[in-house]
């Protein structure tokens, strides 16, 4: 009857009711507004004791298995963890770290525990997947040769600087779909370009691998369906955080509307102001119902149809509402919103670049299209 | 009786079985949509004589008590039914007003003597029910009636008028907001709420034609009507706090209505079956991107809508705004429904500019009605404007506007 809107799973388990407490009073006790200015400026953009600290909370390691020294609950157990990041802007390597372990996982499978091991112990990853601008382009252009020496550049590889390993997805000889395990240490200082990104807590790289040696390269049949996972799996995360993001956006608005008074008024009671803001409000539980369903249909092994589905529609929609609300934050808060000081300068700066992360909405509504409709 | 999974599973085959015995073929007229729609006698015999199939069999008003025409049941059996009747895509069951606001706030907060006086028969359809809160100037702001009820000995002389009384000219009840005080400090104190009699002198219901040329509210007249002071509902004075009970039924904020099939539900599903029937370009209509684009928009939106129902059921998910799903419920699907409907009149073409009188308009123009039909949505029961203020200071708590 309903094929059009499929399945409306939402489990919520006691872990993630759990680590959505932890994780909410950690990031409001670690990454306050004065902490996330801090960081900004500095080259890390992420505090290495507070990730430390991550670590020994085993964040690192909640989603693999108990095998490689990880807690074994899954991707569903991060979105909470995941969200809370987002609320408070708080500047991590955590989500790199983990689509790094999935893809591996995912790919490689058990003869890669040395390497789940190394994450889930607290050593940071990332995947080195973009040949450019385009998320929905083929991406294999570095090429690895029979001896795992790799040839081309990868373009802003998310937190890079610290990673340990670093997955890089290119191809084979053969034209074959690869992912080259390379050891962070491996990659020389000059073939590292840093960016200047729109979101100023964020920080990424672009890399010249050519000539870099890779310790494994994965190859074979899982490869494929790893990096579409890994690529919907990356979207699901970046919808979680853009979540947390908007509810605190939101939060700022609601705060901005309730004190400011212009006229003789409060500025909330201007409908002009409140209605957008209700719709800000409504559009954060449409994406969060969303990101807790898609995380509801993930499990270990290859994402189902309604998985993609459910990460694709999380994602598009999140990144929509995101981008409004932080658009309409700076519009709401006048004058001063249009200030560096203005924290609405920190929600837009978000929103642009969790938009563009694993695709934006319009990349998603287009593969979500022949899901829903030609079936 | 309570709820095991095998007896649900059981019940779930009967309610199928019997839905396709039961179940009435369409008639040689238009139904209405929903309950806002009633506007012929012919309508009202035929939904009138299936309530009635449907409740004899046991089957409406499940979870109500036995002593009052229910069955006594655990909610999901009428959820089931509820479900069926949408999938068997049967004719709404039309005293909503009621069924789902006036049957539930009896059961909440009536009297014994009033549950017993009509509670059965709302579930017969023997009596219809209507509701006096909105007037003729003042739509929204319900704290403002002006319907004046004055006390004379052991009755009320009621004078006014209401406007947009949904089902009024065939009603035998009234839920009536009617100011009984004009000193009252706060405008709120002032208003008492009755149960009050329509076919009595000095009550006159006066049908409205609507935007879709039918006929399905009333505006009503009350010109020195009496009524028994037993039609009090609480206290003289205390009709403000029973108006925004009934408001949370209406809005389905709190559960407890005796079927939820008042509408017949149009979706996704019947929108995807048209398309089967529409060109663009010279191509099936669903191979155009931008149509496919404004589907997919459509069903992210439906599915979040629904699943965020679901997640209102989860407390550990809902700690930040505790109420907000639900307070929203009203907001989010009928702003969705019209966006579904206007899209359905869209796909059209230059069909979509024909209506219902035009045998050449698509499915005799269903989906221009249910488009213009969906503004009774939109506006009554607090417009889409006053849902998104509630939801700003109720939920957001910003200020009042």
């Amino acid at each position: 009857m309903s094929a059009i809107i499929g399945s409306k799973k939402i489990d919520f388990s006691e872990e993630q009711g759990m680590l959505l407490d932890v994780a909410r009073e950690f990031v409001k006790d670690k990454s306050p507004g004065s902490e996330v200015r801090k960081l900004l400026e500095s080259e890390a953009g992420f505090s290495e004791p507070v990730w430390q600290e991550l670590v020994d909370l085993g964040w690192t390691g909640i989603n693999l298995p108990e095998s490689v020294g990880g807690s074994g609950l899954g991707i569903a157990a991060l979105i909470p963890v995941v969200e809370s990041m987002g609320k408070g802007l708080m500047g991590t390597p955590l989500v790199s770290t983990v689509l790094a372990a999935e893809l591996i996982r995912r790919a490689g499978g058990i003869a890669e525990e040395d390497v789940l091991e190394d994450i889930s112990g607290g050593c940071a990853a990332t995947v080195a997947y973009l040949d450019g601008s385009d998320w929905g382009g083929a991406n294999t252009g570095v090429s690895v040769d029979e001896n795992g020496v790799l040839s081309g550049s990868k373009f802003m590889v998310p937190d890079a600087a610290q990673a340990t390993w670093i997955a890089v997805v290119g191809s084979n000889a053969e034209g074959d779909s690869v992912i080259a395990l390379v050891a962070g240490s491996d990659v020389a200082a000059q073939a590292k370009a840093s960016h200047a990104l729109i979101d100023l807590t964020k920080r990424a790289t672009t890399i010249d691998f050519t000539g870099v040696k890779a310790q494994r390269v994965l190859s074979g049949d899982k490869v494929a369906s790893a990096i579409r996972d890994y690529l919907l799996i990356g979207a699901l995360l970046t919808a979680a955080e853009a979540v947390g993001s908007t509810s605190a956006c939101l939060a700022g608005i609601v705060d901005y509307l309730k004190t400011r008074k212009q006229f003789g008024k409060l500025i909330g009671s201007f409908q002009a102001l409140k209605h957008p803001t209700v719709d800000i409000y409504v559009g954060m539980e449409h994406s969060r119902s969303l990101v807790y369903h898609a995380s509801s249909e993930i499990d270990d092994g290859p994402l189902s149809a309604e998985a993609e589905v459910a990460c694709r529609m999380a994602k598009a929609k999140a990144s929509d509402t995101i981008q409004y609300a932080g658009d309409r934050s700076v519009q709401f808060h006048g004058g001063f919103g249009f200030t560096w000081e203005c924290d609405s300068s920190l929600f837009i700066r978000r929103a642009a670049w969790s938009q563009q992360q694993f695709g934006d909405a319009m990349h998603h509504r287009k593969r979500l299209a022949p899901l829903l409709l030609d079936s | 009786m309570s709820a095991t999974d095998t007896s649900l599973q059981n019940f779930q085959a009967d309610i199928d079985k019997w839905m396709l015995e039961n179940v009435p073929k369409k008639p040689g007229f238009l139904l209405p949509l929903t309950f806002l729609e009633v506007g012929t006698e012919q309508q009202l015999d035929f939904l009138r004589e299936w309530q009635h199939k449907l409740w004899s069999a046991g089957f409406l008003g499940m979870h109500w008590p036995t002593e009052y025409g229910g069955q006594g049941a655990d909610p999901a059996y009428q959820g089931i039914v509820d479900k069926a009747l949408g999938a068997h895509n049967a004719p709404i069951i039309f005293n909503t007003i009621g069924l789902n606001w006036t049957g539930p706030l009896l059961l909440d907060v009536g009297t014994e003597e009033d549950r017993k006086r009509y509670i059965k028969n709302i579930l017969t359809g023997d009596e219809i029910w209507c509701q006096g809160f909105s007037e003729p100037d003042h739509g929204s702001d319900l704290g403002n009636v002006q319907t004046r009820a004055v006390r004379d000995g052991e009755e009320f002389i009621v004078n006014g008028s209401k406007i947009w009384t949904t089902l009024g000219n065939y009603a035998d009840h009234m839920i009536l907001l009617a100011r009984t005080d004009t000193s009252t400090a706060r405008k709120y104190d002032g208003l008492s709420f009755f149960l009050a009699p329509m076919k009595v002198a000095g009550v006159e219901a006066r049908p409205i034609r609507k935007v879709t040329g039918e006929y399905g509210f009333n505006e009503t007249f009350f010109t020195d009507a009496r009524i028994p002071e037993s039609c009090l509902l609480g206290d003289e004075g205390g009709g403000w706090r029973m108006a925004m009970k009934t408001l949370e039924y209406e809005r389905g904020v709190i559960a407890g209505q005796a079927s939820a099939h008042s509408m017949q539900s149009i979706g996704l599903e019947d929108l995807m079956d048209a398309m089967h029937d529409f060109e663009r370009d010279g191509a099936p209509i669903l191979e155009d991107a931008m149509i496919r684009d404004e589907l997919v928009k459509l069903a992210i939106e439906a599915k979040a809508n629904s699943i965020s129902d679901r997640r209102a059921g989860i407390p550990a998910l809902n700690t930040d705004y505790p109420f907000g799903i639900a307070l929203s419920n009203k907001y989010r699907h009928t702003e969705y429904a019209r966006r579904l409907k206007m899209m359905g009149a869209h796909v059209q073409g230059a069909q979509g500019a024909l209506f219902m009188d035009d045998d050449k308009a698509y499915m005799g123009g269903f989906w221009q009605r249910a488009y213009f039909a969906n503004f009774g949505t939109t506006i009554g029961g607090g417009t889409t404007q006053i849902q998104a203020n509630i939801i700003g200071e109720h939920v957001l708590g910003l200020p009042k506007s």
